[in-house]
């Protein structure tokens, strides 16, 4: 990754992760929390991970002012109050690991 | 678009497998501090170390959550404080050490590496004086770790430094003889040392780097060892195969955050090491890979092929993740560091010789290994002497960090605490090197042709 590429790379872009056992409220909770701070979701996934839920949200961060930071407290309290692991990332890490 | 199998996958890594950037090291050139008067010199290292470093921790541990990675350490590395210290006239480096050590303390990084000198082909004042301070140095200090290079492929070895690097060795095991010779943990005596190394204890800032930079060292044995795994009765070739790509991953980590450390903190980013370097953890051990290849146990016949396969494989897929792949990049071999090898020594599997072996195909060299307190100087020397032998012939880095345990015996069990570790006393042949160690002088560089 050198010059354009490098600058291309870096977006608005996160991706919030949530492990844990299905309950009912889940996409609710998460949801909420980032309409709350004016985050757009792009995309959801999910799928089982042995006994699991993992449920996958690229979300924009572009018209929200709150810093990933602070958005990664609120979804971890959000994750303990429906027993689940949520946490939130750069998207670059995922893309860094996996496209060329 | 990524798929959530990519995302799961990387999620994984961290969470299980224990992927981590072991280490952002800054390194810094202290060629401008040197002073005829060493309490100003000392003066001018400190401010430019708090001028450059004072936010490295702020920077890293703010990278570590905006990509959910963990770092587990910041540190430093300088220029050599033999190249620094040499037009002061004091009879001692310790306050240069002394300096560094406040500096470290005060940035809140863990180590510093520089208190070094290159002395391959001879000793200048300077180097002499940092020599006899070595063992002083290293036992008063917390966070200064050392590093000498005895030998290079060009240049040969030099025995003279061989011989007094096993006297070092003795003296900063007996100054630290309260916490197991714990000193020796911090110095390093290399062959072919390379100048961007990011890993302690063997991290300085070579004279041919810039005036600050930013090295990465990134660590995952516990993701290599998943993907031998993955492939149970796989062949060979396939092994090969499944390491590269995982290496080309973790090295893709090293990378970006090097990137962005480097821009956070506006310095040039230097060089990604990717080298597997174990932890006490199960699961994040070298040993582990050798054994999931096959092997019942680290150590038994078998093990130089497979460690020469691990990496090979890793520096194959480290090279195509990046194109400034430097420091050691490989894996290394660290006893006391390796719940895998602890289990080797313990169980006989695993001694000095294989080793010694197993040091010709890895990244670096006999580390972390506790011998008895009442091993001669001499034969700490010879070891030394065959480490530096393989690296000068087979032009690779080679490093001996070895600890002559005070008041203990073959098979005690050690403790040197955190990532450290534990491991028994390894036994030595008991026969004599004194006198060939003795003759001193210089092993002449190799020819470089007809290698058979």
């Amino acid at each position: 990754m050198q010059g354009q590429t490098w600058k291309e790379a870096k977006g608005n872009r996160i991706i919030i992760s949530v492990i844990g056992p299905d309950r009912v409220g889940i996409i609710a909770g998460v949801a909420n929390v980032l309409a709350s701070n004016e985050i757009n979701i792009l995309d959801i996934s999910q799928t089982t991970l042995q006994e699991y839920l993992a449920m996958v949200l690229i979300a924009d961060l572009k018209k929200s002012r709150i810093d990933l930071d602070t958005l990664k407290d609120q979804l971890h309290q959000k994750g303990q109050e429906l027993g689940v692991r949520i946490d939130a990332q750069h998207e670059d890490v995922f893309q860094f690991m996996h496209r060329i | 678009m990524l798929t959530i199998q990519e995302i799961l996958e990387t999620i994984k890594m961290v969470q299980e497998e224990k992927l981590d950037i072991r280490t952002i090291t800054m390194g810094i050139s202290l060629r401008d501090c040197s002073h005829p008067d060493p309490y100003a010199a000392c003066q001018l290292i400190y401010d430019k170390i708090l001028r450059l470093a004072s936010n490295l921790v702020e920077v890293g541990e703010k990278i570590s959550r905006e990509y959910g990675l963990p770092i587990v350490n910041k540190r430093i590395s300088v220029t050599p404080v033999s190249m620094i210290a040499e037009p002061s006239r004091v009879d001692s480096y310790l306050p240069f050490a002394q300096a560094l050590d406040r500096a470290a303390k005060d940035v809140g990084v863990n180590y510093i590496g520089g208190f070094s000198a290159l002395v391959h082909k001879g000793c200048t004042a300077g180097d002499d004086i940092l020599l006899d301070s070595l063992a002083p140095a290293l036992a008063e200090t917390e966070r200064v770790c050392g590093s000498v290079n005895v030998a290079t492929t060009r240049a040969g070895i030099n025995m003279d430094a061989v011989y007094k690097m096993g006297h070092v060795i003795k003296d900063l095991a007996r100054l630290t003889a309260r916490e197991n010779g714990l000193g020796c943990a911090k110095l390093v005596v290399f062959a072919n040392v390379p100048e961007d190394n990011p890993f302690m204890a063997g991290a300085f800032h070579g004279p041919g780097e810039p005036e600050c930079v930013i090295h990465v060292g990134v660590s995952g044995p516990g993701v290599v060892k998943r993907a031998v795994e993955k492939v149970p009765g796989a062949d060979l070739g396939t092994i090969s195969e499944e390491i590269k790509k995982t290496a080309f991953k973790i090295t893709r980590m090293g990378e970006l955050v090097g990137r962005s450390a480097a821009e956070k903190l506006g310095v040039p980013f230097g060089i990604v090491d990717l080298s597997l370097a174990p932890t006490p953890a199960v699961g994040d051990s070298v040993a582990e890979i050798l054994e999931a290849m096959g092997l019942e146990r680290c150590g038994t016949h078998g093990s130089t092929a497979a460690l020469a396969l691990l990496n090979d494989a890793v520096k194959k897929g480290g090279a195509m993740a990046s194109s400034s792949i430097g420091g050691l990049s490989g894996a290394f071999i660290p006893v006391s560091e390796d719940a895998g090898m602890i289990r080797a020594v313990a169980d006989g599997s695993l001694g000095m010789d294989k080793l010694e072996a197993m040091t010709c195909v890895c990244s670096v060299g006999l580390d972390m290994i506790a011998v008895p307190g009442e091993t001669p100087a001499e034969t700490l020397s010879a070891i030394i002497a065959d480490e530096a032998a393989i690296g000068v012939i087979n032009q690779k880095t080679t490093g001996v960090r070895i600890i002559p345990v005070p008041g203990k015996k073959v098979g005690e069990m050690v403790e040197f605490g955190g990532l450290l570790g534990r491991t028994p006393v390894l036994p030595l042949n008991r026969y004599s090197s004194a006198g060939f160690i003795a003759r001193r002088g210089r092993i002449p560089a190799p020819i470089q042709s007809l290698t058979n």
